[in-house]
């Protein structure tokens, strides 16, 4: 095993390199996306359920259906990595918008109320009061997304963009087992380490959580 | 590359050949498809409820049934798959322990938290009714769980139903091998066929499935919010969604 | 009857909620346990349906010592209310009333009607019975709780502070409609609450306990009130205790003036009567208007109403009347407070 990984390290890590950006950047997109939408599908109430429903409709869309259908439509060629690209953000973007808008509905209530009698403006009252407290379920729903998007990616070997999917196919080409558990292993640790990171990332996040609770 | 006419996209979904008779690939590759998903959602189910039921109910072994979701997620579904076609062979084995392995997880963290979620004012009224410990879990905490029992369910059978897609890479049958069959052969009606049937069949399975669980559900539990945010207590698994047409719990597929 | 012999409950790491605690709650009567939090109160209720074992004593019921019995089945002979209701959001109303009923294995159609009477009794309409829970308001929940342990007829049921999560209003009408039923039904209750006013308005018998699961007395509400045991009970019960008594004390051996001397008062406010004899209310001389009386009082009413009466009123007089309206006496406040005197130097 070790052998393997020394002889073929530019290979690994240039598939994990592919991997990192494939999965991740897709989670930037879809985010940025999610937080208007699932504010206005809170805004406006009527919004919501069809926002919902289809949102959901997307996310059951197997993710090989999309990364073989989004090149017709996008009008690029199937082995275009942007298609991968193109179909996790619009996972994702499915996924958070649905935790926008419910955790911004779970922090409707007292603290919401006080700070509109307050004399908070609208903006500043979802920038300085919803957001901060609707973070820990949004950064859960994050979480998810990242974690899920990261291994849907493998799946786009299947068309033949490289990422650590690739070891995958190779292994399978070559029956060698090696880089089939080097690629699970190094796409789970990815996993972990950007769980932990969002978890890092909301323990400074929100002070207030961490203190007194018993 | 110049963009083809979206008509022969459609060339092979409007194909009647495809469709009756008796080398027709679809209706064939449909039930093949439909047949190993709910098989092995079965099987998974039968694992992993019970030891759902079990955990939540004694709450020994909660690390477990709080971190198995979170792990299952992070699994690359492909990667299991090539594993397990090297450790077993090829074949359809491989496959269905494979996606019964990834099936588990998702099934058993929502019983889980299903069961955890139960409202503990009701748990102790039954038993000071008089509820044997059998009766309280079945008559009791198990209809209040179902919303997120059903959402693990769910959540299940889409991963099922899109892995088994991606099995065809292996020589799996259902509906991925046009998916294959027809990227090797560049026949991109063919591909197209395939993604537009597994996407229709998975989103089918989904509606079905919110079906059946409005029809199980008893509605007085309906009624209670199940989303993010509320509840009786938090669930680490991230953001569940239970009675609209959708998966919960993102699991990747 | 149940019977506490000895009973004590200590928790893994020290902590002695209960302390060989012995009474009796006799038959029929409510029995209310009430401290502060800590005293144990909860855990000796949840003792008598085995929610909870003693660490040691016994607790019988009818001279049945009941960890000899089966314990899903003791429970079934026993009702059991509890904060919050805990009904099964999953069911019907009925069928949550029904349930011990349908556990004991009585056909689902006749333990349904008997559901549907039951729901009646505790005050509810029928038109509730096909609704859930989540559907109906805190207070009816509570209700639908009470009928539910009613179902199977236990003789004994606990209750465990099934009002304390209710607003005040509602949480006065379904004491008095729990008093009301308990007219009718006579079941040995055990009721647990944190609030003395509850106890002193419900118990026949009132048991009050002290952090560390002590009983501190044991005694009927006018004992508690007007006997405390120790200077725990006195704070207890609150420093208005004396004037709550009057609650316990009826209007029948008071002496009063006749009516005629507040009639024909020249100088002072003065009676106003109508034709037949009634009250009208009372008025100053030479103004000519009328102040409404707030209300009577008879023979059978307490104290408390008459000395209330007495100090709100114009003339610092209650009118007494008969039975049909009439007035028929007028007593001052100062009369009252000396009738008090009397009573209390003749106890000692």
């Amino acid at each position: 095993m070790i052998d393997y990984i020394t002889d073929n390290r530019s290979i690994i890590l240039e598939a994990l390199a592919q991997h990192v950006w494939l999965s991740l950047l897709p989670v930037v997109i879809g985010a940025v996306l999610a937080l208007p939408v699932g504010y206005l599908a809170v805004r406006y109430p009527r919004l919501y359920q069809p926002v919902v429903n289809l949102g959901g409709l997307i996310y059951s869309i197997p993710s090989l259906a999309l990364f073989l259908t989004l090149p017709a439509v996008l009008g690029l060629r199937v082995l275009d990595p942007l298609n991968v690209v193109a179909a996790l953000s619009l996972y994702t973007f499915a996924l958070l918008t649905r935790t926008v808008a419910d955790a911004l509905l779970s922090v409707q209530g007292q603290t919401t109320q006080a700070a509109f009698a307050l004399g908070y403006r609208p903006v500043r009252q979802l920038v300085g009061v919803e957001l901060p407290m609707a973070l820990p379920v949004m950064l859960a729903g994050l979480r998810v997304a990242t974690v899920s998007n990261i291994s849907l990616v493998s799946v786009s070997a299947f068309v033949g963009v490289p990422n650590l999917g690739s070891l995958f196919t190779r292994g399978l080409q070559l029956d060698f087992i090696e880089p089939i558990v080097v690629g699970i292993v190094l796409s789970v640790l990815l996993a972990a380490i950007c769980d932990v990171a969002i978890v890092a990332a909301q323990h400074r996040l929100t002070p207030w959580s961490r203190v007194g609770a018993r | 590359m110049t963009v083809t006419p979206m008509i022969n996209y459609f060339a092979f979904l409007l194909d009647r050949a495809n469709w009756v008779g008796a080398n027709a690939e679809i209706p064939q590759r449909l039930l093949e498809h439909v047949a190993y998903t709910l098989v092995t959602v079965a099987i998974s189910a039968a694992i992993a409820l019970p030891v759902g039921l079990l955990i939540g109910h004694t709450n020994r072994g909660a690390l477990l049934a709080i971190n198995v979701g979170n792990a299952g997620r992070a699994l690359p579904t492909f990667g299991l798959l090539s594993l397990m076609v090297i450790l077993i062979g090829t074949g359809t084995l491989p496959v269905l322990v494979a996606l019964v392995v990834l099936a588990v997880p998702p099934i058993l963290s929502a019983t889980y938290a299903g069961i955890r979620s139960v409202e503990p004012s009701a748990v102790n009224a039954a038993i000071g009714m008089g509820m044997r410990p059998s009766q309280v879990l079945f008559k009791a905490e198990v209809p209040m769980a179902l919303p997120l029992i059903f959402g693990g369910l769910r959540s299940a059978l889409l991963q099922v139903c899109a892995t088994a897609t991606v099995a065809a890479y292996v020589g799996f049958g259902g509906l991925g091998r046009f998916l294959i069959d027809g990227l090797s052969t560049n026949d991109y009606a063919q591909v197209f066929a395939g993604a537009v049937l597994v996407a229709v069949l998975a989103i089918a399975l989904d509606f079905l499935s919110a079906a059946v669980q409005r029809a199980v559900v008893s509605p007085g539990v309906r009624a209670r919010s199940t989303r993010v945010g509320s509840g009786a207590r938090p669930t680490q698994s991230g953001p569940t969604r239970t009675d609209q047409p959708a998966p919960t719990a993102g699991t990747s597929r | 009857m149940i019977t506490f012999d000895a009973v004590t409950k200590a928790f893994p790491g020290g902590n002695v909620a209960v302390d060989s605690l012995s009474m009796e709650l006799p038959t029929g009567q409510i029995t209310v346990f009430v401290g502060p939090s800590g005293c144990g109160k909860t855990t000796s209720l949840r003792m008598i349906n085995r929610t909870i074992e003693p660490s040691s004593g016994t607790i019988s019921i009818d001279g049945e010592d009941v960890s000899k019995q089966d314990a899903a089945l003791l429970r079934r002979k026993i009702g059991y209310v509890i904060q919050n209701a805990g009904l099964f959001p999953h069911r019907t109303i009925v069928d949550n009333i029904a349930t011990v009923p349908l556990l004991n294995g009585v056909n689902k159609k006749q333990a349904r009607e008997g559901a549907a009477e039951l729901l009646t009794r505790v005050g509810l309409d029928e038109s509730l019975a096909d609704r859930y829970p989540s559907q109906l308001s805190g207070g009816q929940q509570q209700r639908v709780g009470v009928a539910r342990a009613l179902a199977a007829d236990p003789p004994v049921m606990l209750m465990d502070e099934p009002f304390s999560a209710v607003d005040p209003i509602v949480r006065e009408s379904l004491q008095n409609e729990f008093l009301r039923l308990q007219s009718e039904i006579g079941k040995t209750i055990a009721f647990v609450t944190h609030d003395i006013d509850e106890a002193i308005k419900l118990g026949d018998n009132i048991a009050i306990l002290r952090v560390g699961g002590h009983l501190a007395q044991l005694g009927s509400p006018r004992d508690v009130l007007d006997h405390p045991a120790d200077e725990f009970v006195a704070d207890f019960v609150g420093r208005d205790r004396g004037f709550r008594a009057l609650s316990f004390l009826t209007a029948e051996t008071l002496e009063v003036e006749p009516v005629r001397a507040y009639v024909d008062r020249k100088d002072s406010v003065r009676l106003v009567l109508d034709g037949s004899g009634k009250p009208q209310g009372w008025t100053s001389n030479g103004t000519g208007d009328l102040r409404a009386l707030p209300s009577t009082f008879t023979s059978h009413d307490s104290l408390r109403l008459v000395t209330d009466l007495a100090i709100t009123s114009p003339a610092g007089a209650a009118v007494r009347v008969t039975a049909d309206g009439v007035a028929d006496g007028v007593v001052a406040h100062e009369a009252v407070a000396r009738h008090l005197t009397a009573m209390r130097q003749s106890e000692r």
